[in-house]
């Protein structure tokens, strides 16, 4: 359903960010995005949002496809209207507003009658029971996991067929993590919806997708069926922090890592 | 303090107020939807008033081409405030967007100027005197009272229905920022201009309404400020009374705008019934003193949003 195809992206028009990134996410899958800080992740999902431009950033070759649309060229507005939404990394939500009044910004744009709107609410509280509770506090003071799920129920009331996730595990204790990404999983396969998720916790994102593509300094260097990666060796190596042999690693190779590193670059 | 005046004081402090208030309204309502405090707000103001007396056919020369009834030349002033509002969003803040904040702040200052000059090219610089007032300035409504001086409190009747139209603007802007669908995305707007994008809200189309509602209701407050004192140039003035206005109320509450209003109307009223008045124009710095209290205690205001800090 989304294509992006060999796409290069500049900021400022002299700092080339993404160089020919190409990557897919097929109708009702979950495919993550793996690399380090800085290798280009959170420019790609930009980059299909269209929030690139309000950075200052553009996408100057290739393409960006959803079902057979150009759309590397609309305003954000627009390609939320055709049903991608990102959740943008550190879960930013409207800190003075409600709960409930944060989950309704997110159907705005859609102009749905009281009634509909009521039940997405529901439906969105059936994810997170949390949430129901807390509906009319100031959303400012929830803890770090009450946010990211306001942040992902908000994207969720858009009635998105693509979301766009950007480290949905950014600070957040093992546990909750995986509380999280369940819920992640159960809209992938209750609402019918397409995930392309950003992670720097490898392991997570490994288990829960079907394919993942991994990137260093702009570019996709490695990509396969998650379960794949999840026994590739450099995988194991760089991301997963294991050694070949399955132990944990030693700062004693660093140094090998860096010249492996570098190879993959 | 001149005990037989204050009754009287009181009433038009806060009736006064009210139109302060609805001033005050006008920047608070850009403020929330885009954080830019607008200090081209008072000039705004002055262009509505002089656009009524246009649209009224006033000029004194006797050469109108349109003499329309002032309900009609208000509703003419508000169609061409609203496309003034508009235009300045397309013209002067959309090339900015993602700039600092201070640049287009200190933008606004400049484009204070501008209004000013076109203004004076358009009008002429001489204040006029010609207002079309609904009353007579004598027209007065009289509610005894004893013991206030001469036994009963004096109201004009400009003044309140001044009043009167300010409050029900300010219950409607309240009502439509909390109850309806625009106003949710102009607050959601104002808390995070990204977030706002990503939830598919178009934020250029907020900052364009919110321009379009602030010069609505900034002709709104200068038709009222000039039936009160008639139209000039230094009508751009009134914006120093509505600053202490919205920092005492909080720079993000409507409701505290309006009441900042009637406080600031208050204390200039109260102090210039008090008896010795020594220090010269002590009823335009008490307002400000007031500020500077409520500061010191409350530095967001009576109204205003705490910043959210979480540890």
């Amino acid at each position: 359903m989304l294509r992006i195809h060999n796409i290069e992206v500049v900021y400022s028009d002299v700092i080339l960010v993404l160089r020919g990134v190409s990557l897919e996410v097929p109708q009702g899958a979950i495919v993550a995005l793996l690399g380090a800080n800085g290798a280009g992740k959170s420019t790609t999902l930009k980059a299909v949002s269209g929030l690139l431009r309000s950075q200052q950033g553009e996408v100057t070759r290739g393409s960006i496809e959803f079902h057979g649309e150009r759309i590397d060229r609309r305003a954000p507005d627009e390609i939320v209207r055709m049903g991608i939404v990102q959740v943008l990394e550190g879960r930013p939500l409207f800190q003075h507003l409600t709960v409930e009044e944060n989950l309704l910004t997110g159907a705005l744009f859609r102009k749905a009658a009281p009634r509909a709107l009521r039940q997405d609410l529901d439906e969105v509280y059936s994810y997170f029971p949390r949430l129901a509770e807390f509906r009319h506090r100031t959303a400012g003071y929830l803890s770090g996991g009450e946010q990211q799920m306001v942040v992902i129920g908000r994207a969720l009331m858009a009635k998105p067929r693509l979301m766009l996730l950007d480290e949905p595990s950014l600070g957040l204790a093992p546990l909750l993590v995986q509380s999280i990404f369940q819920v992640i999983r159960r809209i992938n396969q209750e609402s019918g919806v397409s995930m392309l998720i950003v992670e720097q916790n490898a392991n997570v994102a490994l288990q829960i997708s079907e394919h993942a593509y991994v990137m260093e300094l702009g570019r996709i260097v490695l990509d396969g069926p998650s379960a794949e990666l999840q026994e590739n060796a450099d995988i194991k190596e760089f991301y997963l922090g294991l050694t070949q042999v399955g132990e944990r690693k030693s700062y004693r190779e660093v140094k090998h890592y860096r010249r492996r590193k570098r190879w993959l670059g | 303090m001149n005990w037989p005046l204050v009754p009287q004081q009181l009433i038009t402090g806060i009736l006064n107020g009210g139109v302060i208030g609805l001033i005050a309204l006008g920047i608070v309502l850009i403020y929330k939807s885009s954080e830019v405090f607008n200090f081209a707000h008072g000039h705004m103001v002055m262009w509505g008033a002089f656009l009524t007396w246009w649209f009224a056919g006033a000029a004194e020369t006797g050469s109108e081409l349109l003499n329309l009834p002032l309900w009609a030349a208000v509703m003419g002033a508000l169609a061409v405030s609203v496309l003034l509002g508009l235009l300045i969003e397309r013209m002067a803040l959309r090339p900015m967007t993602g700039q600092p904040l201070l640049s287009i702040i200190l933008m606004t200052l400049g484009l204070a100027q501008l209004l000013e000059g076109l203004a004076s090219i358009a009008f002429g610089v001489e204040p006029k005197s010609n207002f079309p007032a609904p009353f007579s300035p004598g027209d007065v409504l009289v509610i005894p009272f004893p013991g206030a001086f001469g036994d009963a409190i004096r109201l004009k009747y400009t003044l309140v229905v001044a009043f009167g139209v300010a409050l029900l603007g300010a219950l409607l802007l309240i009502w439509f920022f909390n109850r309806t669908r625009t106003g949710l995305a102009m607050r959601a707007t104002s808390e995070n201009h990204e977030v706002a994008q990503s939830v598919g809200i178009n934020v250029s189309r907020v900052f364009a309404l919110s321009w379009a509602l602030a010069g609505m209701v900034a002709t709104l407050g200068g038709v009222l400020m000039a039936i009160l004192t008639g139209v000039s140039l230094n009508l751009a003035t009134v914006v120093l009374v509505a600053f202490p206005a919205i920092l005492l109320g909080g720079l993000e509450s409507l409701g505290g705008a309006v009441l900042g209003g009637v406080l600031v109307g208050l204390s200039q009223a109260l102090v210039q019934a008090a008896r010795p008045i020594e220090v010269r124009n002590s009823a335009e710095i008490a307002p400000y003193i007031l500020l500077l209290i409520v500061l010191i205690i409350r530095p967001e205001g009576l109204f205003g949003q705490k910043r959210i800090e979480r540890v």
